[in-house]
């Protein structure tokens, strides 16, 4: 990025690069109800995402579990309340932690796995080649990606919620005595719907942007190799970005209603 | 026609043909840049057409156009008797099934198999093809056409670079297109393959009668091929003429193209 610019001009680049991005979402919205549905293509892909990123997700999930309840652990233990460890950690993975870890860790990975792809099938004439074939290339590609990332990191971040609570457990039942039945029971007695639900819904917002920044960096990739670096670049960072302003977004607005 | 310099052997030629392409004052500018200045081109049926051109002359440029792939700022643009800005999507989609289109690095889908490269412009193009509902003797065909039969399972970052063009080729002719854009079908090949593409091509014309336009700055490409060639220098239509005809001239500007 050029260091000489001045505020004045970041501000306005960040404005025009936001109204394209909103204008991006406008015509997948315009696009996803028009037929021909490309259900094959959007089958392959949420098995690929789900594929691709299963392993990542699980490995850092489990960790996530073992080391917040053993760095907890002598905290709780101070005032006591050891006890409340599945609480604890079932709360704050549920509703914050497994969420906003699981899309930055899918940010990394599908995001920039699809502003490259796009970026070296523009810059490789593949989407104008598509496009003479009669086959709508933003239907084809850009809204089946962000229909699976939309379908997809909602399920991911169930499995690494589920895998981080296993985590926690574990340390509980090898630090603390605590049989896993009991740690499950205080878990689901702690949880409800009001930490449930917020946390899906924002997983799904999640998921639709880290689709839909990925494809609109591919989608409009500059041309040479260093363009699809490029988009692949800022499509993590901007991806990961929207996923901590779509959180504070969320987190705001639960607060208002529960 | 206003080209500039137009030979005569060449007029007689195509004197009364149906016209196929016709392009009349196209201009296109990015920003400041100004690609194309009022460029016009006639492609007859049953021709070889050569555009000429130096590198980032826009060449590619007007070939878009053709094909509704670029907009043009100003001009009219007929493809088979269409005009390509009143067409609705629907309409432009069918056009586009009866132009073959290579591309200048070939345009495989990295994520497809070479069957699976052939079959994607037949998944909405069915209504051409009737109610075949087996693709692979259409695939097979086109394989061989290009002498790659034994490479329809392979995926694209298995081939060279000249079978890649090959089999950018097959699917270009595919759906059996009245009309076949070429946008420098030999760059970044060596001259034996380059040969062996230029060969492919005429052999194509040959079998099915299209009519072709080809962008090239390849001379060599442009002598074998080329019925008819056109200059483009400066965003307009410079010269036009055969092979003989415009190599043997003595303006600077068309020399420059063919000295060694
Ligand atoms: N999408 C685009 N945006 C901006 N400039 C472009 C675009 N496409 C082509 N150009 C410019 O138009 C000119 C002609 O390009 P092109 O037609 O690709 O050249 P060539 O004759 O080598 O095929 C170049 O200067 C190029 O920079
Ligand atoms: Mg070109």
């Amino acid at each position: 990025m050029n260091q000489n610019r001045s505020i004045g001009e970041l501000i306005r680049d960040f404005l025009s690069e936001t109204g394209q991005l909103a204008y991006f979402a406008g015509r997948f919205f315009r696009e996803v109800v028009r037929p021909p549905y490309e259900f094959r293509e959007f089958l392959r892909q949420c098995y690929q995402m789900g594929n691709r990123s299963l392993v990542l997700v699980l490995v850092t999930g489990f960790i996530i579990g073992l080391v917040l309840t053993l760095q907890s652990r002598p905290t709780l233990i101070e005032f006591g309340a050891e006890s409340w460890m599945p609480n604890m950690v079932g709360i704050s993975i549920v509703r914050e932690i497994g969420p906003v870890i699981i899309a930055l860790i899918c940010a990394g990975r599908i995001a920039s796995g699809i502003g490259a792809e796009l970026g070296s099938m523009r810059v490789t004439e593949q989407i104008d080649a598509m496009e003479v074939s009669g086959t709508n290339p933003f239907n084809y590609l850009v809204v089946t990606r962000v229909l699976a990332t939309t379908l997809m990191i909602p399920l991911l971040v169930i499995f690494g919620d589920m895998i981080a609570l296993y985590g926690s457990a574990l340390v509980e039942y090898f630090k603390g005595g605590m049989s896993f039945q009991l740690y499950f029971n205080k878990v689901s007695d702690a949880l409800a719907y009001a930490d449930f639900i917020p946390a899906t819904i924002k997983s799904f917002f999640f998921g639709f942007m880290i689709g839909l920044v990925g494809c609109y960096k591919g989608y409009y990739c500059q041309k040479g190799t260093a363009g699809v670096g490029k988009a692949a670049n800022t499509a993590v960072v901007n991806a990961s970005l929207l996923v901590f302003f779509v959180d504070f977004m969320a987190v705001f607005i639960s607060d208002i209603f529960y | 026609m206003e080209t500039r310099t137009q030979h005569t052997e060449s007029k007689k030629a195509t004197a009364g043909k149906k016209e196929v392409i016709r392009i009349r004052d196209l201009r296109k500018s990015f920003g400041e840049n100004q690609v194309l200045r009022g460029f016009n081109l006639t492609l007859y049926e049953n021709e070889n057409l050569v555009v000429m051109g130096k590198s980032g002359s826009g060449k590619s440029v007007m070939i878009k156009c053709l094909v509704g792939l670029m907009e043009p700022d100003e001009g009219v643009v007929e493809v088979l008797g269409q005009d390509i800005s009143t067409l609705e999507q629907q309409e432009l989609d069918h056009l586009r099934s009866d132009i073959g289109f290579l591309f200048q690095g070939s345009a495989l889908y990295d994520s497809m198999t070479v069957r699976e490269n052939l079959e994607f412009p037949m998944r909405r193009h069915k209504e051409k093809l009737g109610r075949i509902t087996d693709t692979l003797p259409l695939v097979m065909e086109a394989l061989e056409n290009v002498g790659l039969a034994h490479a329809i399972d392979l995926m694209p970052a298995e081939l060279s670079g000249g079978m890649k063009r090959r089999i950018a080729l097959a699917r270009a002719l595919i759906l059996k297109p009245k009309l076949i854009l070429y946008d420098e079908p030999t760059s970044g090949l060596d001259p034996i393959t380059s040969k062996e593409i230029i060969g492919l091509m005429r052999n194509i014309q040959r079998k099915y009668g299209t009519a072709s336009l080809i962008i090239t700055h390849d001379v060599d490409c442009a002598r074998v091929i080329s019925e008819r060639i056109l200059l483009l220098v400066e965003g307009t239509n410079y010269a036009e003429g055969t092979y003989g005809e415009l190599s043997s001239s003595t303006d600077p500007k068309v020399e420059a193209f063919f000295k060694k």
